[in-house]
């Protein structure tokens, strides 16, 4: 069938990412899912392997389906600290800052990361669309436009302990100077290749940035620079696990998005989710913040903790109670698997802040042909990532 | 002189867990190791600039992931990836490809039998359900059946207990598989001979028995129990080499306060009043402890560093007479491509696997023939891997080292002893079979390194090269491992232990002997356990 103006379902399909010619060609599991609204690979060929691309050699993750928002204009910087908690003021020119914005309640709308490109242009780039708050946000300045260049412009993330080897074989020259979060421009085909050392894997990895219409010409130049270094693109799977180890948090997994709960004790604030880091209170008035001073006073209801679990039972959407016996339910656990690299059966876990000094028992349940067992096992907070490699600090990076 | 309150004799991977082990229960622990490197089998060196070789031990899957997780190894630097599924090579022009995924492979099976392809889904069931009872008792101590201690009763009753679990009609079928040959328990399965071949090469692998030799189906169960991260028969790749487990190993005992000396072959363990009490080293020097413990093979211990008449009666008999026959040879090669493989498809993912020039039944049953008459096979049954197509340590990018177990290879010749030339002759039956599957793989070499039986004796002190330290049969199992009366790591001199794979649960890269013997000396001591009782996979 082709896809012509006489589809019928034409308006039900999936739109394509610049880079699905390449990509279709690789999965060849057909393990297709959508992400906003995309045609997104759940994973190319296995799951694992491909995680195991990330820890070992190097990977493309296709972030072409997240919402970027061009935000210019001389009160563009007012704008975006009223909009998230962090201070923009301190973000340097081509560097990049990760945030978290709220509602007036304190509760988080979304996470997500800001480029600055110069004085008076930013990137603003998360995982959901944004547009209806991001419009709320400017009124009242001035002298700022948001433009959505999600479409317009493509990414591919590079990840894994190669990939530093593989954007020099490319002809990146200097990239190995570039920090965590710093940017950087190179000519590429007569346009502007940026990118940031940035990532969602823990790992070392880079984010390339480019219009459009050179997606493909840049896939082609990425796979031929890297066809050495074990290459491989990644779906949303391997990128999930990689990030759980690394500590990330996911939207709509680890936290809910504030504007889309029903109930309103269902999203979170920065503080539950350990991101007080981020929440800077002395910088001029941002939304939410007088809930999170008042929150940070009383300390949160919640906190979201890393847990290790006895044994390798995965605790996928388990309750957490205080005791093995199940007497009052604590909590429960947001995101959960085996850490392959770690061998640990690791969790992130939202648990009621008065019982983080207590025992922590997590309520697991089992397939076995067929046939579910339930077990109790015994959880224990980290307070540190279970995955912090040195590697990915490092600069200038090691080849492998 | 020093003293310690142990010694280990041997840096292998399991004298390193031992030692680790007793230094984190707060021991002073010495490792003492005749080479100028760590690791024993689990070693990687770099012989020729820019490559990495695993020297001998090759791939992982028996690592005890308890153990792993419990000393901490990945924050010492071990990463364990999984690699993809293996080509197996017929005599001719067949393969049969190994895809990762499950519908693949299934396809691929029935394009050689529709019946095996069925029956792969039981062969795998039954295995996995032996695997499961083997696995339990891998990080415990074997009872002693003829004791009346209530540990070794207990012990008894809780493996009893699991085995009964089975059924009963499982209880003769793990009889019936621990005496039979590998051939013999395939045929209750495969029609295909290419198919049979392929699941038979397990049961041979360090081993001086053939596909049709009794006690060849157990084996091939040891190679297939193993695991990388509860995927049961799959095979993982150290990042850095086999020498990384020891390495991470060695960093975990440096970071409990263990000690590591190299260049220390131990000359003769010091016995007064029948207790060990310390060691003469090569070097002259003297060290004294409360424990010896000895991470070499049960021939090498009894026969080569303690004195014949500091032994009880009948001891140097049995060490004299331990089965360790070695079978095998290794041929490490540096290549300048990736060789291509005649009949497959140019598949990024099937170059990754591992390579199998298992051929037929028949093939390998005439390679044994060749190992019989003393004499290495003229058609030998290679496994190969490519670790550099996964590992980006090992190699320079573009460039492979290709790792080829061979068998078989007999560590005595029948005209003579082995010599370089020998020793080369060898090496050259190798590539030229390589050579037959991979026109022009002869032009890719840039360096090689071959072992016979010889070298791996010699380098690393494994008796005759065998790479279990002592083969895997019954005789030689569990409460036999390495002698009957002594399958509890404690040997026939007072403070005197043993932890390599010559003790229960045998060979491979497990770390389990070692993990094994520290408990009971921890036990006798009368110090708090600090070694995981029982794996966590409780499938």
């Amino acid at each position: 069938m082709t896809m012509t103006a006489t589809d019928p379902f034409a308006g039900e399909r999936p739109k394509l990412s610049p880079f699905h010619p390449r990509q279709a060609e690789l999965n060849i599991r057909d393990a297709w899912g959508v992400w906003n609204g995309y045609k997104f690979a759940e994973y190319y060929y296995d799951a694992e392997y491909e995680y195991f691309c990330i820890r070992n050699q190097c990977g493309t993750y296709d972030v072409c389906p997240m919402q970027k928002y061009e935000i210019r204009g001389a009160d563009a910087e007012a704008m975006l600290n009223r909009l998230v908690t962090r201070d923009v003021k301190k973000l340097g020119v081509n560097r990049v800052a990760y945030a978290v914005w709220c509602t007036d309640e304190g509760r988080i709308i979304d996470d997500g990361t800001i480029f600055r490109l110069a004085g008076d242009h930013f990137i603003l780039k998360c995982g959901s669309p944004c547009t209806a708050w991001l419009r709320k946000a400017a009124f009242g300045f001035g002298d700022v436009t948001v433009t959505d260049i999600s479409d317009a412009l493509a990414g591919l993330s590079l990840q894994g302990p190669t990939s530093c080897a593989v954007l020099k074989k490319m002809g990146l020259t200097g990239i190995e100077n570039a920090k965590a979060f710093d940017i950087m421009h190179f000519p590429f085909a007569g346009e502007t290749l940026r990118v940031s050392r940035t990532g969602f894997t823990g790992d070392l990895g880079y984010e390339l940035w480019i219009p459009r219409e050179l997606a493909l010409e840049l896939w082609d130049a990425v796979y031929a620079a890297g066809a050495d270094y074990g290459i491989q693109p990644y779906g949303e799977t391997a990128t999930n696990m990689a990030r759980m180890e690394a500590g990330f948090i996911m939207p709509y997994m680890d936290f809910a998005e504030a504007l889309k709960t029903v109930h309103f004790e269902h999203d979170q604030t920065p503080f539950e989710l350990q991101l007080g880091w981020l929440v800077d209170f002395d910088k001029p008035y941002f939304s939410g913040r007088a809930a999170l001073l008042e929150e940070k006073r009383r300390g949160p209801r919640w906190t979201l903790v890393r847990l290790d679990i006895e044994g390798n039972w995965p605790a996928e959407g388990s309750i957490i109670y205080d005791t093995e016996a199940c007497k009052k339910d604590i909590g429960y656990v947001t995101s959960a698997m085996w850490s392959p690299t770690v061998k640990a059966n690791i969790a992130l876990a939202m648990i009621r802040t008065e019982h983080l000094g207590g025992d922590i028992w997590v309520e697991i349940y089992k397939s076995k042909d067929l046939r579910p067992y339930r077990r109790m096992a015994k959880g224990t907070i980290r307070k540190k990532p279970f995955w912090t490699p040195a590697r990915a600090r490092l600069t200038p990076p090691a080849d492998y | 002189m020093s003293r310690y309150d142990a010694i280990v004799i041997g840096a292998g991977h399991n004298g390193l867990t031992n030692a680790a082990y007793l230094a984190k229960a707060g021991l002073k622990v010495v490792v003492v190791e005749k080479n100028d490197y760590i690791g024993g089998a689990a070693v990687s060196r770099e012989l020729h600039e820019g490559w990495t070789y695993s020297n001998c031990s090759y791939v992982c899957s028996m690592m005890r992931q308890a153990i792993h997780r419990d000393l901490d190894l990945s924050a010492h630097g071990l990463i364990l990836v999984p690699y993809l599924a293996t080509v197996n090579f017929g005599d001719g022009d067949e393969r049969l490809i190994g895809y990762h995924d499950a519908q693949a492979a299934y396809n691929e099976l029935r394009r050689h039998s529709a019946h095996d392809a069925d029956a792969m889904f039981r062969f795998q069931a039954d295995l996995t359900r032996y695997s499961q009872f083997i696995r339990k008792t891998l990080l415990r101590t074997p009872p002693e059946p003829t004791s009346f201690r209530l540990r070794d009763i207990r012990e008894l009753l809780y493996l009893g207990k699991k085995l009964w679990s089975l059924g009963e009609r499982e209880i003769y079928e793990y009889i019936r598989f621990f005496t039979i040959s590998a051939d013999d328990f395939l045929d209750d399965y495969f029609e295909n001979d290419m198919i049979k071949a392929a699941m038979a090469s397990p049961g041979i692998i360090g081993t001086a028995l053939g596909v049709q030799s009794p006690g060849s189906a157990y084996i091939l169960l040891h190679h297939v129990m193993g695991d990388v991260d509860g995927n049961i028969g799959a095979w993982g790749l150290a990042r850095g080499g086999m020498g990384a487990i020891s390495k991470a190993i060695a960093s975990a005992l440096d970071s409990f306060g263990g000690e590591v000396r190299m260049n220390a072959g131990v000359q003769q363990v010091l016995v007064r009043g029948g207790k060990a009490i310390g060691v003469a080293l090569e070097n002259g020097d003297e060290l004294r402890a409360d424990i010896v413990v000895s991470n070499l093979d049960a021939r090498r211990t009894f026969t080569r560093i303690i004195d014949r008449n500091d032994l009880p009666d009948g001891i140097y008999e049995k060490a004299k007479n331990f089965k360790i026959r070695g079978s095998s040879g290794k041929v490490n090669i540096a290549l300048s491509g990736l060789p291509k493989f005649t009949g497959l498809p140019d598949n990024r993912y099937v170059d990754r696997g591992g390579q199998a020039f298992t051929g037929s039944m028949e093939t390998m049953e005439r390679a044994y023939d060749c190992w019989k008459r003393g004499t290495w096979s003229d058609d030998p049954f290679i496994e190969s891997v490519i670790p550099s197509a996964w590992d980006p340590t090992v190699a320079p990018p573009g460039q492979h080292w290709m790792s080829n177990f061979i068998q078989y290879c007999p560590p005595k010749l029948a005209d003579g002893p082995w010599t370089p030339e020998k020793r080369d002759a060898f090496g050259e039956s190798v590539i030229s079979k390589l050579e037959r599957y991979s026109p022009g793989f002869r032009d890719l070499i840039v360096h090689m390194e071959v072992r016979t039986p010889h070298e791996i004796e010699n380098e690393i002190g494994l008796t005759e090269g065998n790479i279990f330290q002592g083969e895997l049969t019954i005789d030689q199992l569990f409460f036999n491992r390495p002698f009957p009366g002594y399958g509890q790591y404690r040997m026939p001199l007072k403070n005197l232990y043993m932890c390599g794979s010559s003790t229960h649960p045998g060979g491979g890269v497990s770390s389990a002997c070692g993990a094994n013997a520290a408990r009971e000396i921890l036990m006798d001591l009368k110090r708090p356990n600090t070694v995981p009782e029982d794996d966590f996979y409780d499938e």
